[in-house]
């Protein structure tokens, strides 16, 4: 199973870096999405995994000894709602940018840098 | 869009999303559920009337309501900090109350729980937040 | 007396709730600097506690270390939130009178309260992770005021801000999946216990290196800088301000925390990495400001160039070096922030920034030169003021410890500092007026309160330089502290009764 995960994260990774290298906004933003995917199945995978036992100690306090480690759930959790926020503000921003110039284009963006 | 079904469903939808909200709300602490959760499914209730009929018209009526929600729901977490200072142990201690009913166990009350109401409408405001943003106007 | 160490955060928290629910700019206009004030007297309470008990400690909701969250204070946090609130209040002053019609008030302190709340969250935590969230709530902050009032330059700038952070804040969370992975643990002290005696602790490198790439880019490091001179200029000059004194120096700051407390496995390569970044940052930042004539892209470049001489100071890695990152960084907050306000003021009065298109300042007003010269000399290096003291510092500490070359370079781009403040010194205050559309519209004068906050930070530079023997006195402490951090871990971990 952590070799499945691995993968998916390295796959993940990948298409993510790919997708913020092309040259649209949207693109990006979607790239983004990736990574942030990616990382947060990093955060859970190294953590270790336990599977078929939730991280709950049962009503009488007594478990058969597995139990998996709640904290990097929580962890993940809270990147997701992070993450939630960031992509809405990303795309809103994308939204006011193209209504503004009209261009999805990443090479356009070159009025503020020289 | 303009779908009559859609449009009488989400009359009735928007209430019952909300009491599956207070549910998930409710039974939050040690179940499966919570405020967030409650939260993100209240929030949808109410713009759910944007999905029927024009969304940028539930935006320019609720244009003022998240900023409501996120405050009073920031003010109940900040509520919920306060008795633990005043019991003299360390902020954000967890402290409960149990109040006996007639029947039953009765209902017990705690600052965690003043709390996950305070992420209930955090979120709600969030979320009505999202939307909103990314709601255009329909040409 | 403990409970006060979670107020930093607590009172930026209740200052957005009322501005959230009472929503009128009358009501902003005084909260704003009000609340700013109060965190200084604050921040100035929670280093006399430093002072008295060494390090204290606030285990968040009864659960002790390692298990829940632990904020705590040291010199080093202390030192940063007293000088970060006191540009907190000068910003909030300056706000009033520099912010455009076109940007809600209450809506601006809103998100500059949201950004205090995360900076002030960032320099208390013992965590972690929960550093990262801190970092996360400064970053959403400072995305909505980067673009208040929506232009296009402000858009693209935005995008590229936010672009490069996010990625940052990825390899922050990659970095922080990887720790707990080995160690199990994510609070501060507990991570340094562990890693101290660990064997392995090499194995760490690869966190250490998703760090180093985080904090790189919150920094902007020699070559993870680019997102800063795209943006920076693009937001008004307020908020340009806030950003130029605060948001690399979190950076730095956790830069200071995780090099000294727990990555120190591996001091061969970390420092010499440290120092080469630091040598090129240096450089790099001072070349591209000397080849300007926007004022606030100078002033963007310039503190890339300022953040190689903190970063310098950790990979020397003496207690006295350490001590002279810290004095730079508090030094510099204060003079970086001073210098934008300026440059805000020139273009009030001006109605631009470029360099070319004014002239003759001097005479119009020296009041306004004066409040120049004073930041412009700190960052220069100008006895008595502060910055003398701070490269000073820094300087002996590379010599002690036999890093000549690092040294040489900080000396020499000393001379571009010198030479870019030079520039604007003479491009806009000594120089006549060029004969353009500017000049012919009247110079208009400021007033008091626009003068105001520029006023309290030339103090403060200068109050450091006089009595720098104090100022360098605590930074000698954090310098102690950080490179032996025993007392830090026994406080967090509750072997000693604070």
């Amino acid at each position: 199973m952590e070799i499945i995960l691995a993968i998916v994260v390295g796959v993940l990774y990948t298409a993510g870096v790919y997708l913020m290298l092309r040259r649209s906004i949207l693109k990006f933003i979607i790239g983004l999405i990736l990574l942030s995917n990616a990382t947060n199945l990093l955060v859970f995978l190294s953590a270790g995994l336990v599977p078929g036992s939730p991280a709950f100690v049962k009503p009488d306090g007594v478990g058969n000894g597995v139990m998996a480690d709640p904290l990097p759930q929580a962890l993940v959790l809270t990147a997701i709602v992070i993450g939630l926020g960031i992509v809405v503000f990303t795309l809103a921003l994308k939204y006011k940018f193209f209504e503004l110039t009209g261009t999805d284009d990443l090479d356009q963006l070159k009025k503020t840098d020289d | 869009m303009n779908s009559v079904i859609l449009q009488i469903a989400a009359k009735y939808l928007k209430w019952l999303l909300i009491v599956f909200a207070v549910l998930a709300l409710l039974r939050g602490h040690n179940n499966p559920g919570g405020g967030f959760i409650g939260g993100l499914m209240a929030g949808l209730a109410i713009v759910y009337r944007g999905f029927a009929y024009n969304a940028f018209q539930v935006k320019e009526e609720l244009q003022d309501r998240p900023g409501y929600y996120i405050g009073g729901g920031l003010f109940a977490i900040f509520l919920s900090f306060l008795p633990s200072l005043f019991a003299g142990k360390t902020i954000m201690t967890g402290l409960w109350v149990k109040i006996p009913t007639p029947v039953g166990e009765g209902i017990k009350l705690g600052t965690p729980f003043l709390f996950d109401i305070g992420v209930f409408f955090a979120v709600i405001g969030v979320t009505l937040l999202f939307v909103f943003s990314l709601t255009q106007k329909q040409h | 007396m403990i409970a006060f160490v979670a107020l930093p955060i607590l009172i930026p928290f209740v200052l957005i709730i009322t501005l959230l629910i009472i929503r009128s700019d009358k009501l902003a206009r005084w909260v704003g600097p009000l609340g700013a004030g109060l965190l200084i007297l604050l921040s100035v309470y929670l280093l006399v506690l430093v002072r008295e008990h060494g390090v204290i400690a606030l285990q968040m909701g009864g659960w002790e270390a390692p298990f829940g969250i632990t904020l705590v204070v040291d010199y080093l946090s202390a030192l940063m939130l007293v000088v970060s609130a006191i540009i907190i209040f000068s910003i909030a002053v300056y706000a009033l009178r520099f912010l455009p019609e076109t940007i809600k008030l209450n809506r601006f302190f809103i998100f500059f309260f949201g950004l205090t709340m995360g900076l002030n969250g960032a320099f208390v935590t013992g965590d972690v992770f929960n550093l990262f969230v801190w970092f996360e709530v400064m970053l959403m902050s400072s995305f909505v005021l980067i673009t208040l009032g929506r232009t296009k330059n402000q858009l693209e700038g935005g995008i590229k801000y936010m672009a490069l952070n996010l990625v940052g804040s990825m390899f922050f969370l990659a970095g922080v999946g990887l720790l707990y992975g080995k160690t199990g643990t994510l609070n501060m002290a507990h991570l340094a216990e562990i890693l101290k005696n660990d064997d392995q602790a090499i194995l760490m490198n690869t966190s250490a290196v998703l760090f180093f790439v985080a904090f790189g880019i919150k920094a902007a490091v020699f070559p993870l800088y680019f997102w800063l001179p795209a943006s920076y200029h693009t937001p008004n000059i307020t908020i340009s301000s806030l950003f130029a004194g605060l948001l690399t120096k979190v950076g730095v700051y956790t830069f200071i925390r995780f090099f000294t407390l727990f990555f120190v496995h591996d001091p061969q390569f970390w420092h010499q990495l440290l120092l080469v970044i630091a040598g090129l940052t240096m450089v790099a930042g001072g070349m591209a400001a000397a080849a300007h004539y926007e004022t606030r892209r100078i002033l963007s470049y310039h503190i890339i160039s300022q953040i190689g001489y903190m970063i310098m100071g950790l990979g020397i890695f003496t207690p006295l070096a350490i001590a002279g990152a810290v004095f730079f960084t508090i030094h510099n907050m204060v003079a970086k922030t001073n210098t934008f306000l300026v440059s805000g003021m020139i273009n009030k009065a001006r109605g631009t920034y470029e360099l070319k298109d004014v002239g003759g300042l001097f005479n119009q007003s020296p009041l306004m030169a004066v409040l120049f010269v004073i930041p412009a000399f700190a960052l220069a290096g100008a006895p008595p003021i502060s910055g003398f003291f701070a490269k000073f510092i820094l300087i002996k500490a590379g010599i002690e410890n036999g890093n000549y070359g690092i040294t040489a370079v900080a000396v020499l781009t000393g001379m571009l500092t010198l030479y870019s403040m030079i520039k604007i010194w003479n491009e806009a205050f000594l120089k006549k007026q060029p004969e353009n559309e500017y000049a012919k519209t009247p110079f208009k004068k400021l007033q008091f309160a626009e003068y105001f906050p520029s006023v309290l930070l030339g103090a403060v530079s200068i109050l450091m330089g006089i009595f720098a023997f104090y100022v360098f006195d605590f930074t000698m402490e954090a310098g102690a502290q950080l490179t032996n951090p025993e007392l830090y871990i026994e406080t967090v971990l509750k072997r000693v009764n604070p």
